[in-house]
């Protein structure tokens, strides 16, 4: 802009510079939307059946809070635990060993596989699988024998599926992180005599830059899909909203309420995904609090 | 542990390379190297890109491992364990171990982009030779003030210059205390007046006697200061000896053809 003045005072003219004009599809477009919209919020506000006073009524209440506190834990310990699982997949599929790339390929095709909702009803249902859980050795004795139901739990099932989900996909994300990093690193590290643990060390740091992205993508995917557990009565956020309409009939307020929430924690989600993006890229971009390297040397850096 | 006694009363090479040949798949890279270099001595290879230099200087510190021949470094053989006339491979720990005393700069630098100039230096002496941080430090700063670079310690490498985080990459090599240096291409990543600062890094190096083998393509440099130049083409080594011999009266037409197009580059 300023420039743009400058330039015309330059050359002694004024040329005011505007964007071409828009074509007829936008304009068409703009109406389209615009009635759209404004057909919807007079629904959204005169029709009765969305039930906005039943909203505001269970919203805050602590049947609907307390499936939300279940939602927020089950996200946070699938996420942890998945991390954690991912991390060890991923050094498997990175390893030398052929068995181990084998064996991490096989568990991240067979849980990437089958539909998530699937998993959660089979752990659900594993006691008519294994009705009792044996602790011992293979073909050897048995120390200790439980009953599985009272193990797994619809709790435990939950986690158990989640976790066992996430460990796939969060192994596929640290995986492109560790081979993002420059194989340059990778050689450095072994050129200076570092064992492949202590590798490891030098190139995590550097791979969290390209895994932060995709992981908070993936923790945003997983909250949603702890939605899924409600199918075996676990009183999530989801299941607490279905057990109050199968009471008072309000389902649409209801799931209109669970929304809310759940929209309102993926919004959060996805600004703390910006924030942390912004933090970690500059750790690869010269800090500005420091004065920048000068081209001309100080005395000491010359060498004689 | 096993010190071959090769020749009896000859000193052994630094670095000894006896009948190495290297295959990528099909591809043969190296097709049986003989090559050795003794303590103190500066050896320079030269030859055209694809010619199997930096595939051999990876040889030496076992960053690849020979597929035929040997290759003994202060005496130890390379990534293997003799038993009979078998080979073995050692683990990956075992290997490392072997790499400790062998220090490689690279082209590209290569220094950890989240550690600042004295963290990349001292991280080899504090995690691999548990030196104790404050004697790591005060030896960084050392080697820091050897390659020009003291007022440096507490930046990142991406506030550095090409040449500046070059010589901070020679110097964390050196914080291992190495016997043997190996050099890949260390200035041809470096914008043309940043050239001069590491090579005369690498020069004095060479005059405190420093075994070194260095990949280059400045021929300038090679005759100023290898004791050896080692002209390589399609993975063999076609002539070797003293700079004034190979660079100024070479006998194959190969080498004669290669100094004359790297010459006219200049």
């Amino acid at each position: 802009m300023t420039a743009d003045i400058q330039e015309s005072v330059q050359t002694g003219q004024t040329d005011k510079r505007k964007p071409p004009p828009r074509g007829k599809m936008t304009y068409v477009a703009i109406a389209v939307v615009t009635i759209g919209l404004l057909g919807l919020a007079q629904d959204v506000v005169t029709n009765p059946n969305f039930g906005w006073r039943v909203v505001a009524q269970y919203v805050f209440s602590g049947y609907i809070l307390k499936g939300l506190t279940l939602t927020i834990a089950l996200t946070v310990l699938v996420m942890l635990l998945g991390t954690l699982g991912g991390l060890v997949i991923a050094m498997m599929r990175i390893s030398n060993s052929v068995f181990l790339k084998i064996v991490a390929n096989c568990y991240i095709n067979l849980f990437r596989g089958i539909p998530l909702l699937i998993q959660v009803l089979f752990w659900f249902n594993i006691a008519a699988l294994f009705p009792n859980i044996r602790i011992g050795i293979p073909f050897g004795p048995t120390f200790s024998e439980l009953d599985t139901n009272m193990l797994v739990t619809p709790f435990i099932a939950a986690v158990i599926a989640l976790t066992l989900n996430e460990i796939a996909y969060m192994a596929e994300i640290i995986r492109g992180g560790l081979l993002g990093v420059d194989s340059g690193q990778y050689e450095a590290a072994e050129a200076l005599g570092m064992p492949p643990r202590m590798t490891l060390n030098v190139i995590l740091p550097q791979a969290i830059r390209i895994i932060i992205p995709p992981t908070a993508n993936q923790l945003i995917t997983t909250f949603k899909n702890t939605a899924l557990v409600s199918v075996i009565g676990l009183a999530d956020l989801l299941h607490s909203a279905q057990i109050v309409y199968a009471i008072n009939y309000q389902t649409i307020p209801l799931l209109i309420t669970a929304s809310l929430w759940y929209l309102l924690l993926s919004s959060l989600l996805n600004w703390l995904q910006s924030v942390l993006e912004k933090r970690y890229s500059k750790g690869f971009q010269p800090r500005t609090n420091r004065r920048k390297p000068s081209t001309d040397k100080t005395p000491e850096e010359t060498l004689v | 542990m096993t010190m071959t006694t090769k020749g009896g009363s000859v000193p052994t090479p630094k670095v000894d390379l006896q009948g190495v040949i290297k295959r990528f798949g099909d591809l043969q890279v190296l097709n049986g190297i003989d090559l050795q270099i003794s303590s103190g001595e500066v050896c320079c290879l030269i030859g055209p890109s694809g010619s199997g230099k930096s595939t051999l200087l990876r040889m030496v510190n076992g960053l690849l491992l020979t597929d035929e021949g040997r290759v003994y470094v202060d005496g130890t053989l390379m990534g293997f364990r003799e038993e009979g006339n078998d080979l073995i491979g050692i683990t990956s720990p075992q290997l490392a171990r072997q790499r400790r005393n062998i220090g490689m700069v690279f082209q590209r630098f290569n220094l950890f982009p989240h550690l600042t100039a004295l963290d990349n230096v001292t991280i080899g002496p504090i995690k691999l030779l548990q030196m104790n941080r404050k004697k790591a430090e005060n030896k960084a700063q050392e080697l820091l003030a050897q390659v020009g670079l003291s007022a440096r310690a507490s930046y990142y490498p991406n506030e550095l210059s090409g040449g500046q985080q070059q010589r901070i990459a020679i110097a964390r090599a050196l914080a291992m205390d190495p016997s043997v240096m190996l050099f890949d291409e260390p200035t041809s990543a470096l914008d043309p007046e940043l050239v001069g600062e590491v090579l005369s890094v690498i020069k004095s190096l060479a005059a405190d006697g420093m075994t070194m083998l260095v990949v280059t393509h400045e021929i300038s440099f090679a005759r100023e200061v290898a004791d050896t130049v080692v002209f390589m083409d399609q993975g063999k080594i076609v002539e070797k000896g003293p700079p004034e011999q190979i660079l100024t009266r070479p006998q194959s037409g190969r080498t004669q053809d290669f100094l004359a197009r790297a010459t006219e580059a200049r």
